[in-house]
């Protein structure tokens, strides 16, 4: 750590850290209610465990975010955070807002939160991943515009390099396109078509910005190779992300009632959307090979060649499995896209969160990276949750083929609900590998605690 | 890569493809909602009250938060976005009234204690869903 505001980090770490096993625990209890329906029924019915789950997940990747982006942008921009007082208060009026959106979530039924929060004034409730009351998403705009002001000025006001400009390119994007979340015609085919201006520019559009960026980052400090040639890299990267992403908004557009040019559209430019995962791949692993030092920080190094490969697996592959429109036409709306939302999620956003965390954890406690023991386990927990959500999305995947296979091919389709018995065993086979992946999650969790400060087995002495 | 393609090349480069392609995707959004009135069904929207309503209610039990609507939500429960057709009206309000089944380990619907007018602006509301022209999706009934 360069300069003291970036400690501003800290709060946000351990904040997205402990929302990451809220996330987890739900993901178990739907996984069990997939099988034994009526499991924790009506206490928490699924629709509620399933917000927590995935609001929790979003928080927690923009808590993770925000950390990287309060970590990394003095250091580039080499002076201090403009102001790190309204750093701290954000982060508190975030977690404070986001804590009393859960307890909202599990107290009451969702009717009557929407009620409490005076939903029908400006209603924005009750859409997938866009759950929260509409107080609440007023709370993050304002989170938002405090996070962009202070960032913002401390990068006019101080040195500019790409990193920095592509990642406040992908903040200033993320902001703007949540705004959309506030559009909600009674017209549903508009109303999903603005829906995605939200979740799909997200995740295949703004967030891969801050992906790449942050990925840049650590590489640089990692590896020391010349930021001439990692800008470049950069650069093409978000070019490709944007250039294939806004319009491959198109493979959302197929069976919600737009016209069918959106079929072309939508399967040609979502078709080149791996290419910048690909390319992220190549970067990671270039760099890597290229490198001009042996950071001690082995972790840090496998995260960060961890998040480009599965990100490119979940992103690009099982993206590119369903996103040609004749495809999608059998498998929308099933088990494979929660196959490919879970690996697409966890190897982009997840890991690029945790291989910033293992960056610049050490580093806010003054060391350069944590002591051999920490590591190993750091590394086992890599290990265990990423294997385990291989797992989980090739279970995923099973349960999704037999799915459209029974249930929207051949001469006599069965219902949904009989043709979820008939793949029970999947569900099953998912869960337990969910259990796999806690125990992965704690043993990450415990490389904070143990053998921090031993030294580490190898590499150079503290430079950066 | 090549000393010949400059870091100033590739910010240019990534500066001019964005603009290119916010243009295009805002170009062909305009196009869309300028044709959209043919298949979006928005006439019965103005004359019928009910489906507004019935959109409220739709959205403040959260039901996208076990279904689908035209494939997109939760994967949890059954299409709703053709249930009209495949259950039709009377089934649909009786089996939201009969909620939950209590059926041992059989998945759960919540009892959302709707009043009958609220069952029937419900009931509008997938009725005008069911009929939007989504290119022949659902492959069949079953959703
Ligand atoms: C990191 C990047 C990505 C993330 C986090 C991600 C995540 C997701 C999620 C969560 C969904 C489900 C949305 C819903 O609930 O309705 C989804 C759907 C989809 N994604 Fe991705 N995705 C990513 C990249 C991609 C890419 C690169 C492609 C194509 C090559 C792709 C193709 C699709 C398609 C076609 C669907 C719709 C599935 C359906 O019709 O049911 N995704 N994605
Ligand atoms: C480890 C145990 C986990 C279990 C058992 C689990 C289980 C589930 C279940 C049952 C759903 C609901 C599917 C439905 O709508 O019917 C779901 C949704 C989701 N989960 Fe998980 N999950 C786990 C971990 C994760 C992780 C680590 C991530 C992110 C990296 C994640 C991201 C998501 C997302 C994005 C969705 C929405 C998917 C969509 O709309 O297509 N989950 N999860
Ligand atoms: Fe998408």
């Amino acid at each position: 750590m360069k300069y003291a505001s970036q400690a501003v980090a800290k709060p946000y770490f351990v904040a997205a850290l402990t929302l990451f096993v809220a996330q987890i625990l739900f993901g178990l209890i739907m996984g069990l209610q997939y099988v034994i329906g009526d499991f924790l029924f009506p206490h928490i019915p699924f629709n509620v465990a399933r917000m927590v789950h995935t609001n929790a997940l979003i928080v927690w990747l923009l808590m993770g975010f925000m950390g990287a982006a309060y970590y990394l942008v003095p250091e580039e921009a080499e002076r201090e955070l403009h102001s790190p007082r309204l750093a701290l208060v954000t982060f508190w009026i975030f977690l404070v807002a986001a804590g009393l959106t859960v307890i909202g979530y599990l107290a009451v039924p969702y009717a009557t939160l929407a009620k409490l929060t005076g939903n029908e004034l400006l209603p924005t409730m009750g859409r997938e991943f866009l759950e929260q009351p509409t107080i609440t998403k007023i709370g993050i705009v304002l989170v938002a515009l405090s996070l962009l002001y202070n960032l913002s000025l401390t990068y006019l006001n101080g040195r500019k390099t790409a990193i920095t400009s592509v990642l406040l390119f992908g903040l200033w994007g993320l902001a703007l396109m949540f705004l959309f979340a506030f559009v909600n015609p009674i017209n549903v085919v508009r109303d999903k078509f603005y829906w995605w201006w939200v979740v799909h520019l997200w995740v295949e559009g703004v967030w891969e910005l801050v992906l790449g960026a942050i990925l840049a980052f650590v590489l640089v400090k990692i590896t020391g190779v010349d930021r001439e040639v990692i800008d470049k890299w950069l650069y093409v990267i978000v070019t490709l992300t944007l250039v294939s992403g806004l319009i491959g908004t198109g493979h959302h557009y197929y069976w919600i009632g737009l016209p069918e040019y959106w079929q072309w559209l939508g399967s040609l430019f979502s078709a080149l959307e791996p290419l910048p995962f690909f390319a992220m791949v190549l970067f990671a692993f270039n760099m890597v090979n290229r490198r001009r030092r042996d950071h001690p920080n082995r972790a840090a190094t496998l995260w960060a060649l961890g998040t480009s490969v599965m990100a490119f697996l979940g992103a690009g592959v099982w993206g590119f499995l369903h996103t040609l429109a004749p495809v999608n036409y059998y498998t929308h709306g099933t088990q494979l896209t929660a196959s490919h939302g879970h690996m697409a999620f966890y190897g982009a956003y997840v890991m690029v969160v945790l291989t910033i965390l293992s960056y610049a954890w050490p580093q806010l406690h003054g060391r350069t990276a944590q002591g051999n023991r920490s590591q190993v386990l750091e590394m086992w927990g890599f290990w265990l949750m990423t294997v385990s959500m291989v797992f989980i999305t090739l279970f995923l995947t099973a349960a999704g083929l037999l799915q459209v296979w029974l249930q929207r091919m051949g001469d006599t389709p069965q219902p949904f609900m009989a043709a979820q018995e008939k793949i029970a065993l999947f569900y099953w086979l998912r869960e337990g590998t969910g259990v796999v992946f806690l125990v992965g999650l704690l043993t990450y969790l415990a490389s904070f605690f143990i053998g921090v400060k031993g030294s580490p087995a190898y590499g150079e002495a503290a430079r950066s | 890569m090549a000393s010949f393609f400059s870091t100033s090349a590739a910010r240019n480069m990534f500066y001019g493809g964005t603009l290119f392609s916010v243009l295009l995707f805002l170009g062909v959004t305009l196009h869309t909602e300028s044709v959209l009135p043919q298949r979006d069904q928005r006439a019965q929207i103005v004359a019928n009250p009910a489906i507004a309503a019935g959109k409220r209610i739709w959205e403040e039990n959260n039901c996208i938060g076990c279904h689908t609507l035209l494939g997109e939500g939760a994967y949890f429960a059954p299409e709703l976005g053709n249930v009209y057709k495949r259950r039709g009206p009377e089934f649909i309000k009786a089996w939201i009234q009969s909620q939950p089944t209590g059926a041992p380990g059989r998945r759960q619907m919540p009892q959302f204690h709707l009043s009958e007018r609220q069952l029937d602006d419900l009931v509008e509301f997938l009725r005008y869903v069911s009929e939007i022209d989504t290119a022949g999706w659902p492959p069949n009934i079953e959703g």
